[in-house]
């Protein structure tokens, strides 16, 4: 199985029935996944914030959501994050892939990339990072902490996840 | 007609309808109105209205959902618009009151007061299903006669509101009760 088809049955297996998503060439692979094997609701969103209030309302409704997005959505996702998903307590599982990391090309992602730690941190959102295909497993870390307190999490996807197959 | 009486016509006819309803006065005079377990009340996320709706749509397909947004906050997300009218669920009526103007927070202007019209991004966004109501009377009629369907109610009112207080309940309160009339219902 390569990383993609092991993040897939990650969360398929872990019980999220809906992705919400923003696309990223590194996730291109998991959403194409998603896509074809029609075992998980996608519903691609405009906006990072929108996924935040479909995720909610679909958590009310009795789905288990994850929002799949670059971690510069996050600075788009920050008020509903607080007066949405705290406020009521609804848990969504953000992942996302990080850009603006060392070998990043792209100038643009670099300032955010360099800072979402610390704003994961602020938000108040506990975040697992993934390096390697090793480290995968610790998305079940994440979906089980986020079912146990019932909150949000966030996941990272490092670049070098997927550059060991290249 | 002002928001207060739209709010008073469509409660008129609630049913069995999960209700969304938009951030500020707007939820205080839903409350006010017609309190009951199976409305939601945003309390922050201006914007957000027609997502949460549409979630619970694709989440519930059997139960019918209603969103009473306003034209502020949908100005706020219209991608929304597309999101909802491609998904195009079988259950989901968004009523935005439209009044042109930032109600809660001392009636400014919004766009809709002078150029922009919701009917027409409504149908660039794909729906299919527009009605504009203008008379306070003809609200009770053309929500009752919606069918299935995802449809885009635009009602036209003027700008303010009821002097109404705030809701008492909590938000985890609301959430809970929202979440165990879904069991029930």
């Amino acid at each position: 199985m390569n990383v993609d088809q092991k993040l897939y049955e990650i969360i398929k297996d872990f019980g999220i029935d809906l992705v919400l998503s923003v696309p990223c060439i590194f996730l291109k692979g998991i959403l194409d996944l998603i896509n074809e094997r029609k075992e998980i609701l996608h519903i691609p969103v405009t906006r990072e914030e929108e996924g935040v209030g479909i995720a909610a309302g679909a958590y009310l409704g009795g789905k288990r959501p994850a929002i799949l997005m670059q971690n510069s959505g996050l600075g788009n996702s920050i008020n509903a994050i607080k007066s949405l998903l705290e406020l009521y307590d609804i848990p969504v599982i953000f992942i996302m892939s990080h850009r603006g990391g060392k070998d990043e090309k792209i100038l643009a992602q670099i300032p955010m990339g360099k800072i979402i730690n610390k704003l994961l941190e602020v938000i108040g959102i506990k975040t697992w990072s993934i390096k390697s295909s090793k480290e995968i497993i610790k998305l079940n870390e994440a979906i089980i902490y986020s079912q146990e307190c019932n909150c949000s999490v966030g996941v990272l996807l490092q670049k070098s996840l997927w550059s060991e197959e290249i | 007609m002002k928001r207060f009486d739209a709010i008073k016509k469509i409660v008129e006819i609630l049913d069995e309808e999960f209700v969304v309803c938009n951030i500020g006065i707007p939820s205080k005079e839903l409350f006010h109105l017609k309190d009951r377990p199976q409305n939601f009340y945003m309390m922050g996320s201006m914007g957000l209205a027609s997502s949460i709706a549409l979630g619970l749509a694709i989440s519930q397909p059997e139960k019918k959902i209603w969103c009473i947004e306003g034209d502020g906050s949908l100005l706020m997300n219209l991608g929304s618009l597309s999101t909802i009218a491609n998904v195009n669920p079988s259950n989901l009526t968004l009523i935005v009151i439209d009044n042109g103007s930032y109600g809660s927070t001392g009636d400014q202007c919004t766009y809709t007061s002078n150029k922009t019209n919701l009917e027409v991004i409504a149908e660039g966004a794909g729906f299919k299903s527009i009605v504009k109501i203008t008379k306070v009377e003809e609200i009770k009629y053309i929500l009752r006669d919606l069918g299935k369907g995802c449809h885009f109610v635009l009602i036209k009112t003027n700008p303010g509101s009821a002097l109404v207080s705030n809701i008492p309940l909590k938000p985890i309160e609301i959430k809970n009760r929202f979440m165990q009339s879904f069991t029930e219902n």
